[in-house]
C-alpha cells in the first residue's frame, strides 16, 4: 500500500544502505562492547574478592600449617600458597585458579567450594524464580491500576503497599510468615525444601526440586515441594512486587500524561484499551530493565530468607560461611552472586537496547 | 508622624518577591520548602516518626521504663502488660526500654554512615565528572565495581573480613554506600560542569579544587539529600540484617536486628519478643522513606516518579 506520505518520506529520507547489513554490524560492535565491558566488570569483580581476602585478619598460612608449626615448615607453605609473590602475581594466580574453577576448599564442609556452590544453586534459583513470577503477575497490574486512579485512596494504599517493600525487614517478614502462616494457620508446609518424609526420593535432574518431580511424574512431591516453597516465596515475591509496582505506576504516569493518550481518550477508546494497548505498550521494554533489577535484588534477599526457611541455598550457605569465617566459601559465594548480578544487568542492558529501537542507535 | 504604612506580617516578610536581604531570600526559600513540604501529609508523617527516633534516642533513659541491660531470670518471657509495655526477652530484659535505647544505636548506625559514605561519593563524583576522560573512567570504574555486587553481600562480605562488631558494619555498610552517591555527584557535576558561570569563575582563576569546593558541591548536594534520606531505610534494614546474622551489633547492645535475632527462637510462643523490634524498624524505615519522597517532590521538581 503505497499512500502520498509514504512517498513523501521514501523522498526526504537518504539513501537506504544495503538492507540489513550495517544494522547488524551496530548490532555485532554494540555485542561486542557489552561483551568486553562484561570481562572488564568481572576482572574487577575478581580483584574485589582478591582485595577482601587480603584484608582478612585470618593468616591462610597459620590456617594451613597451625600455629605451633617450625619456621621452615611455615615457610615452605608460605611459598607453596605463592604469598611469597608480589601481590600483582598473586592476583594473576588469583585470576587463573578462578578460571579453572578452583575456589579453594571450604572449611566447614571439607568439600570443594566450586562443588558446594553448584549443589546450592538450584534452590536459591527455584525461590527467586517463583518470587519474581509473583512480583510480575501481581505488580504490573498493580502499578497500572494505581496510575489509572492517581491520587484516590487505591493509588495511596498501592503507593504505601510499594514503600513497605523499602522499609520491612525481610528476614522478619518471613519470621512472621513462619509464625502465622504455618505455625497458626497451618496453611503452608515449615522450613526446608521438603517434608523430611520426601528426602532424596526424586533424582535430581535440574536440581529445582518442583521441575524434577514433574520430571519424575510423582504429584505429591511436587504438591509437597509446593507446599514449602509458597511461603518463602512470597515473601520474596513482595519486594519485587513492591518495586514493579512502583515503578509501573511512575511508568504509566509518564505513558498517560502523553498526546496520544488524550488522542484516544478522546476518539472514545475505552479506558481499558487506553490502559493496556496504547499506554502500557510502550512501557514493556523499560519494564523488562526492572524486572531485572528485581531479580537480582531478588538473589540478595534470599541470603536473608533461606537462613530463616532453612533454605539449603546459597544465601544459606553464605551466612553459615561468615559464621564459621570460612573465608574461602564467603568468596565464593560473593564471587558467584555477583557474576550473576553482572551477568543479569548486562543481560538486561542488551535487551534493552535490541528492544528499544531509540537505544539502537 | 505615624507610620501610616501597613505593618507588613512575618508571612509577607518571608515570602516577598524581591527580598532586600540574602538573610530574607534564605529564610524565604526555606519557608516555601516547608510550606511544600507540609502540604503533603504523608511527608508530615514520615517527618514526624524522624523526630519522634530523634527524641527517643536523646531522651532514652527518660523514656525507658526499666534498665535496658539488667537482667531478671525470675521475669523472662512475659506477654505484653501494663508493668512491661512489649513484654519481657529471654533474660527477662524489658523490650520497650531496649527498643527505646536501640534509637540511640539506629541513630548512630544511620548518621555515622552518611557522614562517611556521602562526602567520599560527593568528591568521587564530583572530581570524575568535572576533569572527565581518563580520571572520569578510573574512579567510575573503580565505583562500577562495588556497584557489581549487591550491596548487602558486599557488606557481609566486608565484615567477614574485617571481624563482627557494629564499629565494621557501620564501615562495610558505608563502604557498599559510597559507590550510589559518587554516581549521583557525577551526574549533576556533568550537567553544569559546562554552564557559563563555571567557565566564567575559570576565568577568574580559581583553582579546580576551588571550582569544585566552592561551585560544583552545593550543587549537587539537594540531590544528594534526596538521595541520602531515601537510602536511610536500606541502611536501616542492612544494618539491621548484620545484626540479624549476627556480624553487627554484638550482645547486650540493644540493636534491633540482633532482638529479633534472639527472638527468633521463641517465635512460636512468644511472638513479641521478635515482633517488637521489627515493628520500630519498619515504622523508622517507613518513616525516612516517606520524608525522603516528600523531599524529592520539592526539591527535585524533574523527577517524574512521585506525583
Amino acid at each position: 500500500m503505497s499512500t502520498e506520505g509514504e512517498i513523501a518520506t521514501e523522498l526526504v529520507r537518504p539513501p537506504r544502505p544495503a538492507p540489513g547489513s550495517r544494522r547488524h554490524l551496530r548490532l555485532l560492535r554494540g555485542l561486542a562492547w557489552t561483551l568486553l565491558t562484561l570481562v572488564v566488570t568481572f576482572l574487577g569483580l575478581l580483584a574485589l574478592t582478591f582485595f577482601i581476602g587480603r584484608v582478612v585478619p585470618i593468616d591462610p598460612v597459620l590456617a594451613v600449617v597451625g600455629d605451633r608449626a617450625p619456621k621452615a615448615v611455615y615457610e615452605a607453605a608460605r611459598i607453596r600458597l605463592g604469598l611469597d609473590q608480589p601481590l600483582p602475581i598473586q592476583f594473576l594466580n588469583y585470576i587463573g585458579t578462578i578460571l579453572h574453577g578452583d575456589l579453594g576448599m571450604s572449611v566447614s564442609t571439607g568439600r570443594p567450594v566450586i562443588e558446594d556452590l553448584s549443589r546450592y544453586f538450584p534452590a536459591t534459583l527455584e525461590m527467586a524464580t517463583l518470587g519474581i513470577i509473583v512480583g510480575v503477575v501481581l505488580g504490573v497490574p498493580m502499578g497500572v491500576f494505581a496510575a489509572s486512579r492517581q491520587g484516590r485512596w487505591s493509588d495511596q494504599v498501592i503507593r504505601v503497599v510499594g514503600l513497605l517493600g523499602y522499609s520491612v525487614p525481610v528476614f522478619w517478614l518471613g519470621l512472621v510468615g513462619l509464625a502465622v502462616f504455618y505455625a497458626r494457620l497451618r496453611w503452608v508446609g515449615g522450613p526446608g525444601r521438603l517434608d523430611i518424609y520426601y528426602d532424596g526420593l526424586v533424582p535430581p535432574v535440574t536440581g529445582l526440586i518442583l521441575i524434577d518431580a514433574l520430571i519424575a511424574g510423582d504429584m505429591e512431591i511436587f504438591m509437597n515441594a509446593f507446599w514449602h516453597i509458597v511461603l518463602p516465596g512470597s515473601v520474596l515475591g513482595f519486594y519485587s512486587l513492591a518495586y514493579i509496582a512502583r515503578m509501573t505506576r511512575s511508568f504509566m504516569l509518564d505513558q498517560l500524561a502523553e498526546e496520544y493518550v488524550t488522542t484516544a481518550r478522546v476518539k472514545g477508546v475505552p479506558e481499558r484499551l487506553v490502559l493496556w494497548r496504547h499506554a502500557f505498550r510502550p512501557i514493556l521494554v523499560p519494564l523488562i530493565t526492572v524486572i531485572a533489577l528485581s531479580y537480582t535484588g531478588l538473589l540478595e534477599g534470599s541470603v536473608m530468607i533461606e537462613t530463616i526457611f532453612s533454605w539449603p541455598g546459597i544465601g544459606n550457605y553464605l551466612t553459615t560461611a561468615l559464621l564459621n569465617a570460612d573465608m574461602n566459601a564467603v568468596l565464593g559465594a560473593t564471587l558467584v552472586i555477583g557474576a550473576v548480578f553482572i551477568f543479569i544487568n548486562k543481560l538486561s542492558d542488551l535487551l534493552y537496547r535490541v528492544l528499544d529501537p531509540r537505544a539502537r542507535r | 508622624m505615624t507610620d501610616l504604612a501597613p505593618r507588613t506580617s512575618r508571612r509577607d516578610w518571608l515570602l516577598d518577591e524581591s527580598p532586600s536581604s540574602r538573610l530574607q531570600a534564605r529564610l524565604g526559600r526555606l519557608y516555601r520548602l516547608a510550606l511544600a513540604l507540609l502540604a503533603n501529609p504523608l511527608t508530615v508523617i514520615g517527618a514526624l516518626i524522624v523526630v519522634l527516633l530523634v527524641l527517643m534516642a536523646i531522651f532514652a533513659p527518660l523514656i525507658a521504663t526499666h534498665d535496658p541491660i539488667a537482667q531478671d531470670l525470675s521475669k523472662r518471657l512475659l506477654p505484653p502488660s501494663g508493668e512491661n509495655w512489649m513484654g519481657t526477652d529471654e533474660l527477662g530484659r524489658d523490650i520497650w526500654s531496649r527498643v527505646v535505647y536501640g534509637a540511640q544505636i539506629t541513630l548512630a548506625i544511620v548518621a555515622l554512615v552518611a557522614i562517611l559514605a556521602a562526602p567520599v561519593g560527593l568528591v568521587v563524583g564530583a572530581v570524575a565528572g568535572y576533569f572527565g576522560g581518563w580520571v572520569d573512567r578510573v574512579l567510575m570504574g573503580l565505583t562500577d565495581i562495588f556497584l557489581s555486587v549487591p550491596k548487602l553481600i558486599l557488606a557481609l562480605a566486608f565484615v567477614a573480613a574485617l571481624g563482627p562488631g557494629i564499629e565494621n558494619a557501620i564501615i562495610a555498610v558505608a563502604i557498599a554506600t559510597w559507590p550510589s552517591y559518587a554516581r549521583i555527584a557525577r551526574a549533576e557535576t556533568i550537567t553544569v560542569r559546562n554552564a557559563e558561570y563555571i567557565v566564567a569563575i575559570e576565568l577568574q582563576g580559581a583553582s579546580r579544587s576551588r571550582v569544585i569546593l566552592r561551585h560544583i558541591l552545593p550543587l549537587c548536594l539537594s540531590s544528594m539529600i534526596i538521595r541520602v534520606t531515601l537510602d536511610m531505610a536500606g541502611i536501616i534494614l542492612t544494618a539491621a540484617g548484620l545484626g540479624f546474622i549476627g556480624l553487627g551489633a554484638q550482645p547486650p547492645l540493644p540493636e534491633w536486628g540482633a532482638m529479633i535475632s534472639r527472638g527468633r527462637a521463641f517465635i512460636l510462643d512468644q511472638w513479641w519478643v521478635a515482633t517488637m523490634p521489627g515493628f520500630a524498624i519498619v515504622i523508622v524505615s517507613l518513616g525516612f522513606c516517606l520524608l525522603g519522597d516528600g523531599l524529592r517532590d520539592v526539591l527535585d521538581p524533574r523527577h517524574g516518579e512521585q506525583r
